[in-house]
């Protein structure tokens, strides 16, 4: 504890380049959240058991809170504050807002991350599969039918483009 | 353009946006410069003293900058009452840091403040805290010897003791034909709102200070931190603009918020104080209860006699206490009746409300024994609720308000098919699986609080509401914006609703489903002096077409005031604002429930539940499969978020039948699976197909706006539901919560 220098790390979070010095012993949530204000990734239990610090790291969903800044040098991460195209809305958030998926609205940021990374491994088909494979993301509200309405919606909409 | 009435609508969440896009900020989501971080540290022990505490190698880390204990807690408040929050039950309120002994495991014993979190995190294992430990008691069941009845208080208006005893007990249960009694265990629960418990003081100089704290009532929250540290109610200022979820948890004033204030104003500085998960189950927590129910009927089915006596844990300092003995003689006419509610204090935090508080716990207990009772009497249990059916409130002889529970019983049943039902135990399989259905009532009181709300047209034509109130996840912004809209006749899009701050008009708290019939009652009340007050300034313009118009013709429709029947006559806001001289229009109005007519009548919203589980017939594993709940709440605001409200509470229905328990190792007195990966909730896999059902229910009494709250009532019913049907499944009867598989095989 006594070398409190950091370590150079470079990141491009939500397509912006950002070079910090960070000591080893700094999360990647606490990073996102203490150190750049990009506080709509969330706390909520610090040992990867709630999913609410989901983010995307190089296209994969991750537990921002299990992994530490320094490892994911050059990496590209994508939290919930680099979803949306500019003002237009990801399908997601659309269909989160219709579905009346969220109450609270905590773990919406990580749900939202968590399905679009789900989405992308193309591993589930069925809404069984879905709700199994979002498993790793608590919603204490209850919301988990619109939850799971609104990554349906998405999931059955862009399988007919 | 019409605008159209929005009192019934589906409307979307109006804070979407923010809740999608992560702009939403919750306590610890404030970025402020110079922010220092605290730690809390906990007792390890249960109960005894501090000896000493060595700070020494705390210290000397780089980057700590103070740590707070009880040697060196400056002077505060020195009387119990100025502790005292809103919520506080009778006895003496828990005072962080004030001295060395030791009433719980997980107190709250020092505080350690640095430059970052991690620093302060590392620095707390370098703190070396000398206990001598005392022995203690933290399980109901061990300690029932020390039941005694609950003290009285403020809060015991809110909370009665259970009702006289009726007619003779013991004599009619003992002649009874038909009768049964049954002892039900429920273990601790912790509310687990996702969002930590967290609080950023911004100190403004002065003795001054803004608060973003995790609370469901900013107003007893800023008078707590003023009444403590002796500040001016009009220095402390506390927001929560979004709340991630609370349950009840945030009723009371938690310790990080005294921590984090503590520091700001002994430091002068910026603080955060988040507590981690483990230190989520630090304070309070629905209780420990064992119930002991004795039902009896006659051959016609009528019930003849209930008997509900239950004991809940307590705290060695604080009489927390909830409704448990009182709910069967609201639904069923036994004309015997015992009822009683004792307290066992134990060396364990506070307890707190947790959603449905006794309400969901009582139910389980007093809808299984109807269950059992039913099979004894071989009558359809659904039949034999019917039979026993009250249009009045059995216990106070006065009628309901209104009461639509024969709706939600046929509603629910025909949607689930319960008449298809093969009544005899273990009778349906499907492969390796026995299929059960259960269904139980449930039963919530319809609370309203007083509450004051302003509501301004401002000089750009809109309409502003303000009420301290929280929106914890419920909708209460979107429903709000409605209500306020529909009774001003003014577009949603042009209302805003300022909310989430102690600086506005008072509120309670956000607690008992009451903030819809508490805060909208409030806003219908100020826009209407509003519309007073607009009126007698039209009436008072020169050449006034209004001035002869009686007032009750004048109305408020599409952004603007005219007259019925006569399109001639008509001023729109932006005019009416004109003629103000460009000034706003703003009032401000109280409003509370109409004692005096309320007094005749009994209140309550009702349920019935409807569930099916499948049970393995070798490994007793539970899954629910399908689960239809039918919910008389009065008028339904906005069906999208109240069915929200709903499904989330059925879910912690079946999370309390069947998942969540916070264990507690009896000889270290301490909870043993705090973390969310040990205490279970449910997690998507486990949902069912679930179906909402609102009755019709008109109630013209309740309030003004005809509402009884939907926040609790969808939970109520459910664990006995679950309950009943494992039964169903598997002819068990298991009377302890959670059930697991274990105890079926």
């Amino acid at each position: 504890m006594e070398n409190k220098s950091g370590i150079l790390t470079s990141l491009t979070i939500n397509n912006n380049d950002y070079k910090l010095e960070l000591l080893p012993w700094v999360s990647l949530l606490d990073m996102l959240r203490e150190r750049l204000n990009l506080t709509g990734t969330k706390k909520g239990c610090d040992h990867g058991q709630c999913g609410a610090c989901t983010v995307l790291c190089d296209g994969r969903r991750i537990l921002s809170c299990l992994t530490l800044a320094v490892s994911k040098n050059g990496s590209e991460i994508l939290t919930i504050e680099g979803i949306a195209a500019g003002s237009e809305l990801h399908p997601l958030q659309k269909a989160f807002i219709e579905n009346d998926a969220f109450q609270c609205g905590y773990c919406t940021p990580g749900q939202i991350c968590s399905a679009i990374g789900m989405l992308q491994e193309g591993k589930a088909q069925t809404r069984e599969e879905v709700k199994e494979l979002m498993s790793g993301n608590l919603c204490r509200c209850g919301a988990n039918v619109g939850i799971i309405d609104a990554i349906m919606q998405v999931k059955e909409g862009s399988g007919h483009e | 353009m019409e605008n159209k009435p929005l009192i019934g609508q589906p409307v979307s969440r109006l804070e979407g946006l923010e809740k999608v896009t992560g702009s939403a900020r919750y306590a610890a989501d404030y970025h402020v410069s110079d922010l220092l971080y605290g730690y809390v540290i906990n007792s390890t022990i249960t109960k005894g003293k501090i000896l000493s505490i060595d700070v020494s190698a705390v210290l000397a880390l780089e980057g700590v900058v103070k740590i707070f204990t009880h040697e060196n807690r400056p002077s505060l408040a020195w009387f119990d009452l100025q502790y005292a929050d809103m919520d506080a039950p009778p006895g003496t309120v828990f005072k962080p840091l004030s001295d060395n002994i030791i009433r719980y495991n997980g107190q709250p014993v020092a505080l350690i403040v640095a430059e970052d979190f991690e620093t302060a995190r590392y620095a707390s294992t370098l703190l070396k805290v000398v206990y001598k430990e005392e022995p203690f008691d933290t399980v109901l069941s061990q300690n029932l010897d020390k039941a005694r009845a609950p003290k009285k208080g403020m809060s015991t208006p809110l909370k009665p003791p259970p009702p006289e005893p009726a007619g003779n007990f013991d004599k009619a249960f003992g002649k009874a034909d038909f009768k049964t009694e049954a002892t039900y265990h429920h273990g601790t629960e912790h509310h687990n709102p996702l969002e930590l418990f967290a609080t950023t003081a911004i100190y403004e100089g002065d003795g001054k200070l803004t608060i973003y704290d995790k609370t469901q009532g900013t107003i007893n929250n800023q008078f707590y931190i003023a009444n403590v540290f002796g500040l001016k109610y009009k220095n402390v200022r506390v927001l929560a603009p979004y709340v991630g979820g609370a349950f009840g948890s945030g009723l009371r004033p938690q310790h990080q918020l005294f921590l984090c204030v503590l520091a700001s104003l002994e430091l002068k500085r910026n603080v955060r104080v988040t507590l981690e998960r483990k230190q989520m189950f630090s304070f309070g927590h629905r209780p420990q209860t064992i119930q002991s129910l004795r039902f009896s009927a006659d051959s016609s089915g009528m019930l003849t006699a209930m008997n509900h006596c239950a004991a809940g844990e307590t705290s060695s300092y604080e009489d927390y206490n909830e409704i448990l003995s009182s709910w069967s003689h609201k639904l069923y006419p036994a004309a015997n009746t015992l009822f009683e509610y004792k307290l066992v204090p134990l060396d364990l935090a506070t307890p707190i409300d947790m959603r449905a508080p006794g309400g969901v716990t009582a139910m389980h207990a007093i809808e299984c024994i109807m269950d059992e009772l039913a099979y004894k009497l071989d009558m359809d249990p659904l039949d034999f609720r019917l039979k026993n059916y009250s249009e009045i409130d059995p216990s106070t002889k006065k009628p309901f308000t209104s009461k639509e529970l024969k709706q939600c019983y046929e509603k629910g049943a025909e949607k689930f098919g319960w008449h298809l039902r093969n009544p005899k135990p273990a009778s349906t399989k499907k492969g390796n699986r026995l299929v059960g259905w259960g269904m139980a009532t449930g039963i919530w009181d319809a609370y309203q609080f007083p509450a004051r709300a302003a509501a301004v047209l401002t000089k750009d034509s809109r309409l502003e509401v303000h009420n301290a109130a929280t929106d914890i996840g419920t909708g209460t912004l979107t429903v709000m914006t409605q209500i306020a809209a529909d009774e001003f006749g003014i577009s949603a899009d042009d209302v805003s609703f300022f909310y989430g701050d102690s600086k506005k008009p008072f509120s309670m708290f956000q607690g008992g489903s009451a903030i819809t019939a508490s805060t909208g009652t409030a806003i219908i009340a100020a826009i209407r002096e509003l519309k007073k007050k607009i009126i007698k300034k039209i009436k008072e313009m020169p050449d006034s077409p209004f001035e002869k118009i009686p007032e009750h013709q004048i109305v408020f429709r599409n952004n603007s005031v005219s007259v019925q029947n006569r399109p001639d006559i008509c001023i729109g806001f932006q005019d009416l604002i004109r003629a103000n001289n460009g000034r706003e229009f703003k009032v401000t109005k109280l409003a509370g429930p109409d004692v005096l007519k309320l007094r005749k009548y009994s209140k309550a919203a009702h349920s019935a539940s409807f569930v099916e589980v499948e049970v393995d017939k070798d490994l007793g594993t539970i899954t629910v499969t399908r689960a239809v709940t039918a919910v008389a709440a009065g008028k339904i605001i906005n069906p999208k978020t109240a069915k929200s409200q709903i499904l989330g509470s059925m879910i912690w229905g079946i999370s309390k039948a069947l998942h969540e328990e916070t264990l507690i190792d009896p000889n270290l007195g301490k909870y043993i699976n705090a973390n969310l990966g040990e205490y279970h909730i449910p997690s998507h896999a486990d949902i069912p197909e679930m179906e909402v059902i609102f009755a019709q229910e008109d109630d013209t009494l309740i309030n003004e706006l005809g509402v009884k709250g939907v926040g609790e009532i969808g939970m109520t019913a459910i664990p006995a539901a679950v309950a009943n049907a494992v039964f169903h499944a598997t002819g068990k009867r298991i009377n302890d919560l959670p059930i697991h598989f274990d105890k079926l095989i």
